[in-house]
């Protein structure tokens, strides 16, 4: 399975819905979505991984990535996620404590800290 | 002798078709379904890394994995080409560093933290990093 990506605004924040696979073929494809977002001024980015089947280190550099560059524009980069095989590897990573992970759209949608 | 031995060029679109053939193979050898997004994920990882690896030192020989049915373990070899490579590896902290842009190199980390059996060897002929799975009921399989 391929790499899905669809993007939707909601107020100030800019939702990144991806599903699929995110893997070091696929990867790029969020990169370039991401700096994209970034370059056009969204700096306050909710990705959307509920559509995700699997997820690898590629793919977490990737969002890496794109924490970095919301961070230089004072953003922020949220996630929403509730697969228990997905969370695993934030967590063996350490990047629980880097990403803020919500569970619903809604949840991330409305945060402020 | 392997069980299944496969090696592909090293581009990015054949590491989806190595997970899914050592996902295959170890479901067959009777790892446990609870371990196989496990097995998935880590020959995933082992495999972008020298695939990765491969494209960097301009290597044209392809990756190798190796996948090894025992009584009691399944084992995976991935095999890069290129010498001393398993040392110059950054931990996740390097990753995280504002300064330093290396997206790709979480792969031995996540490795690390998934897989209880993993040795990672390097050799004048390139680098391995072997991962073993215990076999469940491998006494019932006749």
């Amino acid at each position: 399975m391929d790499l899905s990506l669809s993007t939707r605004t909601v107020g100030d924040r800019t939702v990144v819905e991806v599903g699929g696979e995110i893997d070091v073929y696929t990867a790029p494809k969020l990169r370039e979505q991401l700096v994209e977002l970034v370059n056009d001024g969204s700096y306050h980015l909710v990705v959307d991984m509920e559509r995700v089947d699997f997820l690898d280190s590629t793919g977490l550099g990737v969002l890496v990535g794109g924490l970095k560059r919301v961070r230089a524009h004072e953003g922020s980069l949220r996630l929403v996620c509730n697969q228990e095989r997905i969370l695993k590897i934030f967590r063996i990573t350490g990047l629980t404590k880097v990403f803020p992970i919500h569970t619903t759209v809604e949840d991330a949608v409305n945060a402020t800290d | 002798m392997a069980t299944v031995e496969l090696r592909f060029s090293a581009q990015p679109e054949h590491v989806r078709t190595a997970r899914l053939v050592a996902a295959a193979v170890a479901r067959r050898a009777g790892v446990e379904e609870a371990l196989l997004d496990e097995v998935r994920l880590a020959v995933g990882e082992a495999c972008s890394r020298a695939v990765g690896l491969h494209r960097v030192n301009g290597l044209l020989a392809p990756v190798r994995v190796v996948l090894t049915e025992e009584e009691k373990t399944f084992s995976i070899e991935v095999g890069d080409g290129v010498p001393g490579a398993a040392e110059s590896v950054p931990g996740i902290a390097a990753v995280l560093d504002p300064d330093i842009e290396g997206e790709d190199e979480m792969g031995l980390a996540v490795i690390s933290g998934l897989v209880d059996d993993v040795e990672v060897t390097t050799g004048e002929s390139g680098g391995t990093i072997k991962m073993s799975w215990p076999v469940a009921g491998a006494s019932d399989v006749a």
